[in-house]
């Protein structure tokens, strides 16, 4: 059984419809990504899924669990965290208190100075800057510091908004080690990506989107380029 | 020169209260970006409850607090939750006009349940003094607004800087979609964070109560003391708050001295005004 499950989802902006009957399973332990091009709908399917935004039909499983509807704070609860494009680092928070409050849910709570440990173990360089401000550190550490914290809600299964979008590509390389390493830690993950090369590098499976809908999927080594193309681009 | 000494003691030591007045409306300022027209009245609605429970049980009126300031962190949240947090995504007019009403409900039913009377909080720190080096006395009670000043602001700081709550209400301020992300859930924060600003109220409210008399509409009043503290010291600025506070005792008292009594209020807003055009951002305010 997968562990997220979106049948039929249909999505709106107001009365503009971004997703239509989006299908999608992932399952436990693997890492799916989720192409396609600005606009093809990728930030409306995770807003569904995290429950910013409401999906007007169809229904979204989470471990057996119906979520649409649910309120987002409750999802991260579940154990879905997201770490969002564009980061979003607090900005009036030490980078300290940005991984703290990743810990904000009750199960989470009890052993966030453990969770915090291993970390900063996980990535030192965090270590060094632990009490500046979050938003005073570079991009690639940012980027890390936004991973570290969705982290520390010690999730089952974690989401990546465009994790390498304005990073240098040895930054983006060292991103992929760690979203690897969590992956083999037992995390199911979700890749959105615009690089496709990176991203199916590393993918057990692969969704693409066109203009809300589901164009192409399958096992990343059985696509072909030329495929992929066509339901990137419609051409 | 040795005759400005006491109004600049003095001057700070009103400050320090002054600080606690302003320190609700600059917290949900801050955090909501809305303004609270009701806190003034909030506080003279804590006022009012500390006389109610210093004649029925007898307590001293800072005892009283152990009551009051829970009473009104409920009051704060329940406000938030029924009624504020209906309008937070519309700007800033329906919470203004919310609060406008709420103020005007307050003054009104303080003046239908202990009529339009001068009120206070009878105390003998009113009649002590402290020598200040031989020079002048200090009312003790200023000594006891001084020192609760600094430590609600201390705490506030603390609570800010070392809990979930604290680190939550930031995280929602800067950026309310990233905080439901992490568990959060911001209606809920921001109730709490209006109920720590009314426990501020209450905090206030019983130490001018003690100080000063007080009427069902005093709230007025003070809410114009607390919009002058927050913009000399800066929206949103804890230490700025307290600063904003010194500054605005100090000019008062200052002006009191040099132009004469009439002139204490006056003086105070024309330092304001100067602030205002040279530092509209407030001293220690950001952006």
């Amino acid at each position: 059984m997968p562990v997220l499950e979106l049948k039929e989802v249909d999505a709106y902006y107001g009365e503009l419809q971004a997703l239509f009957k989006v299908n999608l399973e992932v399952h436990r332990g693997r890492i799916v990504s989720v192409l396609g091009a600005n606009g093809a709908g990728k930030s409306t399917l995770l807003k569904s899924i995290c429950g910013l935004l409401e999906s007007r039909s169809g229904s979204i499983f989470f471990d057996g669990k119906r979520i649409d509807g649910l309120s987002p704070h409750l999802i991260v609860d579940l154990g879905l965290s997201l770490v969002p494009e564009g980061r979003k680092i607090f900005s009036s928070l030490t980078v300290r208190e940005n991984l703290m409050i990743g810990s904000y849910t009750p199960k989470a709570r009890k052993d966030s100075l453990e969770t915090l440990k291993n970390i900063l173990e996980f990535f030192p360089s965090l270590r060094a800057r632990i009490s500046q401000k979050g938003t005073d550190l570079s991009g690639g550490e940012q980027q890390m510091l936004a991973i570290g914290r969705a982290l520390m809600s010690r999730p089952r299964f974690i989401i990546f908004d465009e994790i390498s979008l304005g990073l240098s590509p040895l930054v983006v390389k060292e991103l992929y080690k760690a979203v690897k390493k969590i992956n083999q830690e037992g995390m199911s993950v979700v890749l959105v990506e615009q690089d496709v090369k990176r991203s199916l590098k590393v993918a057990d499976f692969a969704y693409i989107l066109q203009e809300g809908k589901v164009t192409l999927k399958g096992n990343p080594r059985y696509l072909t380029e030329e495929t992929v193309r066509k339901a990137y681009f419609g051409i | 020169m040795i005759e400005y000494l006491e109004p600049l003691i003095n001057g700070i030591l009103l400050g320090g209260l002054y600080g606690v007045v302003g320190i609700g409306l600059s917290m949900v300022f801050g955090i909501m970006r809305q303004v609270n027209l009701a806190h003034g009245d909030l506080m003279i609605l804590s006022s009012y409850f500390s006389l109610l429970f210093l004649q029925v049980l007898g307590l001293h009126p800072l005892v009283t607090l152990i009551l009051v300031a829970p009473l009104m962190f409920f009051i704060g949240y329940l406000i938030q939750l029924f009624l504020f947090n209906r309008v937070m995504q519309r700007g800033m007019e329906p919470f203004l006009m919310i609060s406008f009403g709420l103020s005007i409900i307050i003054q009104n039913a303080l003046l239908l349940v202990f009529t339009p009377d001068a009120r206070s909080l009878e105390t003998t720190l009113v009649i002590k003094s402290v020598d200040a080096f031989g020079l002048f006395n200090i009312p003790l009670i200023y000594l006891v607004n001084f020192a609760a000043g600094a430590l609600v602001l201390g705490a506030l700081q603390q609570f800010m800087k070392r809990t979930y709550m604290g680190w939550a209400i930031n995280a929602a301020a800067d950026n309310e979609t990233a905080a439901k992300l992490m568990g959060i859930n911001p209606k809920k924060v921001y109730a709490y964070a209006m109920g720590i600003a009314a426990v501020t109220a209450a905090i206030s409210g019983v130490l001018v109560g003690m100080t000063f008399t007080f009427y069902p509409h005093s709230g007025t009043q003070y809410l114009i003391i607390a919009f002058g503290v927050v913009i000399i010291g800066g929206l949103g600025s804890l230490p700025g708050t307290f600063l904003g506070g010194l500054v605005l005792g100090v000019s008062q008292l200052f002006g009191g001295r040099i132009l004469g009594p009439g002139f204490q209020l006056l003086s105070g807003y024309i330092i304001l005004l100067i602030i205002l055009t040279v530092r509209p951002q407030g001293i220690l305010g950001g952006r």
